[in-house]
């Protein structure tokens, strides 16, 4: 079965997608020589207006894909670094996301954002290492945080097909994942996937922390059955799928990338204390409040959640109650 | 290039005029809520350059936008209803003064946020044109646009791909109560001349003088594909918003005040017609808009359980706040 890479599959997400809708296309910063990989050959198969470079104009590109989608277009936006999310917070969350309310429902703005390298890349420090992921889905945008190669594509194809603006965070700590995909399809936006089956412990895992979650319920696999969910998308989240998850486990651990206050983590714990009798108090894994990755590698590392908290995470929920 | 139907202008001033008057009433009884932004002596404008437009263009307004949505072609009776919040209105009262649109007559919406416009509608014209369409697209903007940083930006990536855009900027001499020369360094049309785009200025109390340099404007644009600037003076008569009319702010001389409005675009408008032709427009308007205020007020209010309704394309279904 031939091995696909994180990055190809959101390539080949792409690809396909330009393909087979005429209205697709890309918009973004060094996109034509494929600085950040993803847009790799599209520019030779699909020509200049269809893979666009833009200057360094941020919120103007942004709003100008809001424009080309109110009247049809479906604009991929490609930004290198996470944190020009916050220099077009207004123009995704005040604009893109509130046309179709305020207009009452006389347009959509299917715009796909997608970041391909979220979160820390050890060594890009303070600006260029942020996980903004919570703040769109605190503000209704759809989001997603794909974890595997497979997901990558899937949840890319069905962002760009989706009539609203959806997010795509590809963490940087997943992009160099390969796996075994000789057909990747489409998936479906929120619905979650059960990585690992378990019955002691739920550990719902946002994004690259699947596979630390996955690690660390391998290393436990004697101790404490654990299991390892991955919402795929935070907004719209799968409330069934966790419920039904803990529900069955009775326990539950979050491991998120955001800073820990008012973080998707947050949000988890709080719907699922809201409808779940637990059988111990719950915890988060999060970076600190306030987060600023330093840039010295250990301190980085510092600040993200890791394999030891989680491990200490697992152990209190599984004594407790 | 043939002029603008003057009967066809001054009915869009007066329409505009008479328009933001019963208005303003209504927000004093509290039928609008929340108060509006008066074009009060800006019609010229907005009459003058959609006068020159085809229906297949696009216009992107301001918050001081009703002019725009309604010289564009939106019904006023249907206007009028989103500025009351009903069901009829042209969002079903989901967007108000300041988000009103009608995507059917070109009309990509109000805008309340300073600046905004001008990216939208490039993005719409590049997307339609990229399909064949020959359309133009119209960005209104006021002076105090010309600070913000996305509009700068706007007129670059508009002139640097050759998208057909008119930046219209009302100068009407504040943005909100800071006058020009305190905030604008260097001049207007400076900020577009630097982006290679030509920039032009006109009477903005004068419809037929801005109907001519639209119209020009236009013609070059569809022939050679790039952006223009116009900027109109103007003046505006009222209020910045109808909160003015309660809160008195000392930002403008009376004497000021009295020298501005004594160039009235609907009298410019208006004297060149016969005083009969006049007043049968005068009469149409009156009626129009009588019955545009009673359908509006006696249209159904939106039924709180649909609050969320529009809020996704996709179907999705949001969590309601909770209990």
């Amino acid at each position: 079965m031939p091995r696909l890479s994180y990055r190809k599959a959101l390539n080949r997400a792409l690809a396909d997608e330009l393909a087979r809708d005429e209205e697709v296309f890309l918009l973004g910063e060094d996109i034509q020589v494929a600085a950040s990989a993803v847009t790799a050959g599209l520019l030779k198969r699909f020509g200049p207006e269809r893979v666009r470079d833009t200057p360094l104009s941020e919120q103007a590109f942004t709003s100008f894909a809001t424009g080309a989608a109110l009247v049809g277009a479906r604009p991929v936006v490609e930004f290198q670094i996470p944190a020009l999310l916050f220099l077009v917070f207004e123009q995704i969350v005040n604009h893109a996301h509130k046309f179709p309310l305020m207009t009452g429902g006389q347009c959509a703005v299917p715009v796909t954002y997608l970041v391909p390298g979220s979160g820390s890349r050890t060594g890009w420090a303070g600006q260029h290492s942020d996980h903004p992921y919570s703040l769109f889905a605190h503000a209704g945008v759809t989001t997603v945080v794909p974890a595997t190669p497979a997901d990558a594509y899937g949840l890319l194809v069905s962002a760009i097909r989706c009539d609203d603006p959806v997010v795509v965070f590809a963490p940087a700590a997943a992009t160099e994942l390969r796996a075994d995909v000789s057909d990747p399809v489409p998936v479906p936006l929120g619905r979650g996937r059960v990585h690992r089956s378990g019955d002691d412990v739920t550990v719902v895992a946002v994004g690259h922390l699947v596979h630390d979650a996955l690690a660390v319920a391998d290393e436990l696999a004697g101790e404490v059955s654990v299991e390892v969910f991955d919402p795929r998308t935070l907004y719209p989240f799968d409330w069934d799928g966790l419920l039904g998850s803990v529900a069955r486990t009775g326990r539950l651990v979050v491991v998120d990338d955001s800073n820990r206050s008012c973080g998707i983590a947050g949000e988890i714990i709080a719907t699922v204390v809201e409808q779940v009798r637990l059988h111990a108090p719950p915890r988060r894994v999060t970076r600190p409040d306030g987060a600023v990755l330093p840039f010295a590698p250990a301190l980085d590392r510092a600040v993200q959640p890791g394999r030891e908290l989680l491990r200490h995470a697992i152990a209190h929920v599984s004594k407790d109650g | 290039m043939s002029g603008a139907d003057p009967i066809r202008l001054y009915r869009t001033v007066r329409l505009i005029r008479r328009f933001e008057e019963r208005a303003i009433e209504l927000v004093r009884s509290g039928h609008i809520v929340g108060g509006i932004h008066p074009y009060l002596g800006q019609e010229g404008i907005a009459a003058g350059v959609c006068a020159a437009l085809r229906p297949d263009d696009v216009v992107a307004g301001t918050h001081r936008g009703h002019g725009h949505v309604l010289a564009k072609g939106a019904d006023p009776a249907r206007m009028m209803a989103e500025l009351c919040g009903r069901v009829t209105g042209l969002n079903r009262g989901r967007g108000g003064s300041m988000h009103a649109a009608d995507f059917a007559a070109g009309v990509l919406g109000a805008n309340a946020i300073v600046g905004a416009g001008g990216a939208i509608v490039t993005g719409a014209v590049w997307a339609r044109r990229r399909r064949g369409e020959d359309l133009v697209g119209v960005s209104f903007l006021g002076d105090g646009a010309v600070n913000e940083g996305m509009l700068l930006e706007a007129f670059n990536l508009a002139a640097l791909w050759r998208v057909p855009v008119l930046f219209v900027c009302e100068n009407n001499g504040y943005a909100t109560t800071m006058p020009v020369a305190d905030a604008v360094a260097g001049s207007i049309s400076a900020r577009a001349e630097a982006f290679g785009i030509r920039a032009s200025t006109v009477d903005g109390q004068d419809p037929a003088a801005v109907h001519a340099s639209t119209a020009a404007a236009l013609a070059r644009m569809r022939a050679d594909g790039g952006p223009e600037f116009l900027e109109a003076r103007t003046y505006r008569f009222d209020a910045h918003h109808t909160f003015e009319h309660a809160v008195r702010l000392d930002y403008r001389s009376p004497a000021e005040v009295a020298q501005g409005r004594s160039r009235d675009p609907v009298q410019i408008a208006g004297s060149r017609l016969p005083a009969a032709e006049r007043a049968a427009i005068d009469a149409d308007v009156e009626a129009v808009l009588e019955a545009a205020v009673a359908d509006a007020l006696a249209a159904a209010e939106p039924d709180p359980a649909t609050a969320l309704e529009y809020l996704y394309a996709s179907g999705l279904t949001a969590r309601t706040g909770g209990g």
